[in-house]
């Protein structure tokens, strides 16, 4: 429930959704990143991700020491499984940018 | 201590234990709480006690939300499912949370429309598509995730979404310190404060704990060495006689918080006068409610619930374990009636309730050593 999940964002959406594309423990899904918009972000930045919501902008090596904690902890297939369910894009991606068809 | 391998800067590690040990008077004794439940579980993952002197002791606090909320919110939300066309939405932690007639899984085998969500964005959404039923989305959650719901409905209402709605169970974390800290069998030294609900709200509104009740707290993250910097951050603090808000957890948590997402909470809530905690009872202004404006959301005023205050079972001891008072394994019907397969009270659901986390791995450390040869 108190999972936060670093995602790498791929692209951000052009339109007034406040989404963007980050992958998350191999796994592609559109995240709203309304929060953390006013920091500044674009591709290549990391996020931690919270139900949805990207909460705040991270380091990358923070992020990846992250990531090993959620594995020690035994969270990575709760984090995977909780990636896996966000499906709340408006309109699905295109289909060369589906990464679960 | 048979984790020390997987720990970031196995070195850094030792060398704080040792200088947590330099800086513990051992004339004294010490009670710290780590408030939020994520802490709780990896000092239990990571065995964290053991790299403690005996005279430290860890109390886990109330910071799990599926663990504070109490029986009859559940059954009032199970209620709103039971009625026609509603589809009742949930994170997953409180499936298996008991009701008085069972868990929202075993009503979902009875036949209410109950779905897992992962996000309150994905409830939303599932509304768009099934514009025929009611979809409403079960909230719970500390600052952390209400400004996700609080986003979630501004965008239904910008979108008129009609068949949507939030039975809001999130609570603050603030005034369940300030309860602990008036209560009279707590004694607690210093505070380890929480992580990303201070991501969130950021590092002021902990100032008073400081300044008027003169208690150290340190924001902390979550890894080994994290929470270990921060228990030697407020032992330096007790021996300097000060007691100030330090953020261990800089990387993360922003002093001032996240401007967004408070503005996103104060849009869509307001502060109950009161709410129900599990086992520590009610709590002024402790919860969110929707505000008017967002009234035809609500589901608390769009459907009629039994609002039914139910007592925890007489033999389960939640209350006194989810304050500190007592151990989990020191509770009766723990890993006898009480287990994560079969959990009677809420601690013992969650992977971030203190019971849970004790079961996981305490209490099987010590039933493997317990075998005799």
């Amino acid at each position: 429930m108190c999972l936060a999940i670093p995602g790498k964002i791929l692209s951000l959406a052009d339109d007034a959704t406040h989404s963007a594309m980050i992958e998350v423990v191999g796994v592609r899904r559109r995240v709203d990143v309304s929060l953390v918009a006013p920091e500044g972000i674009g591709p290549g930045d990391w996020v931690l991700i919270h139900v949805g919501f990207a909460l705040s902008k991270i380091r990358e090596e923070d992020a990846i020491e992250q990531l090993r904690m959620l594995s020690a902890l035994g969270e990575t297939q709760a984090a995977m499984e909780e990636v896996r369910g966000y499906s709340h894009d408006e309109v699905d991606p295109p289909p060369g940018e589906r990464a679960f068809p | 201590m048979k984790y020390i391998d997987e720990f970031r800067e196995p070195e850094l590690i030792a060398r704080t234990s040792a200088e947590i040990r330099r800086l513990a008077d051992p004339a004294r004794h010490y009670r710290f709480m780590e408030v939020c439940g994520g802490h709780t579980h990896a000092i239990y993952r990571f065995g964290l006690k053991d790299l403690l002197p005996p005279n430290i002791e860890l109390v886990h606090g109330p910071g799990c939300p599926v663990c504070v909320l109490p029986m009859g919110r559940i059954d009032d939300g199970l209620a709103i499912a039971a009625q026609g066309g509603v589809v009742f939405t949930a994170f997953g932690d409180m499936m298996r949370v008991p009701g008085t007639q069972g868990s929202p899984l075993e009503h979902k085998a009875r036949g209410a429309d109950i779905r897992i969500v992962y996000s309150p964005a994905d409830a939303l959404k599932l509304a768009r598509a099934n514009p025929e039923k009611h979809v409403m989305f079960f909230a719970i959650g500390f600052e952390t995730t209400a400004p996700s719901t609080a986003l979630t409905l501004m965008r239904a209402n910008a979108e008129g979404v009609r068949n949507f709605s939030v039975f809001c169970n999130h609570v603050t974390i603030i005034p369940a310190i300030r309860a602990i800290l008036d209560s009279p069998d707590m004694r607690i030294d210093a505070f380890i404060g929480p992580g990303h609900v201070s991501t969130v709200i950021g590092c002021r509104p902990y100032e008073w704990i400081a300044r008027h009740e003169g208690k150290p707290i340190v924001v902390s993250g979550f890894e080994p060495l994290d929470v270990l910097q921060s228990v030697a951050m407020l032992l330096r603090q007790l021996r300097a006689k000060e007691a100030k808000v330090e953020n261990q957890y800089r990387r993360v948590v922003p002093w001032e918080g996240n401007r967004a997402a408070l503005r996103a909470m104060a849009e869509v809530f307001t502060l109950r006068s009161y709410f129900e905690w599990r086992g520590m009872g009610f709590i002024s202004q402790s919860a969110l409610a929707l505000r008017d404006s967002y009234a035809e959301w609500d589901a608390e005023r769009r459907f009629s619930v039994p609002g039914i205050r139910v007592t925890d079972p007489k033999a389960a001891q939640c209350g006194e374990v989810l304050k500190g008072v007592l151990k989990p394994a020191q509770c009766k019907l723990f890993g006898n009636e009480c287990t994560p397969e079969r959990p009677v009270g809420a601690l013992m659901v969650s992977s971030e309730g203190a019971c849970a986390a004790y079961y996981q791995y305490e209490h099987r450390k010590s039933a493997l050593v317990s075998i005799p040869a």
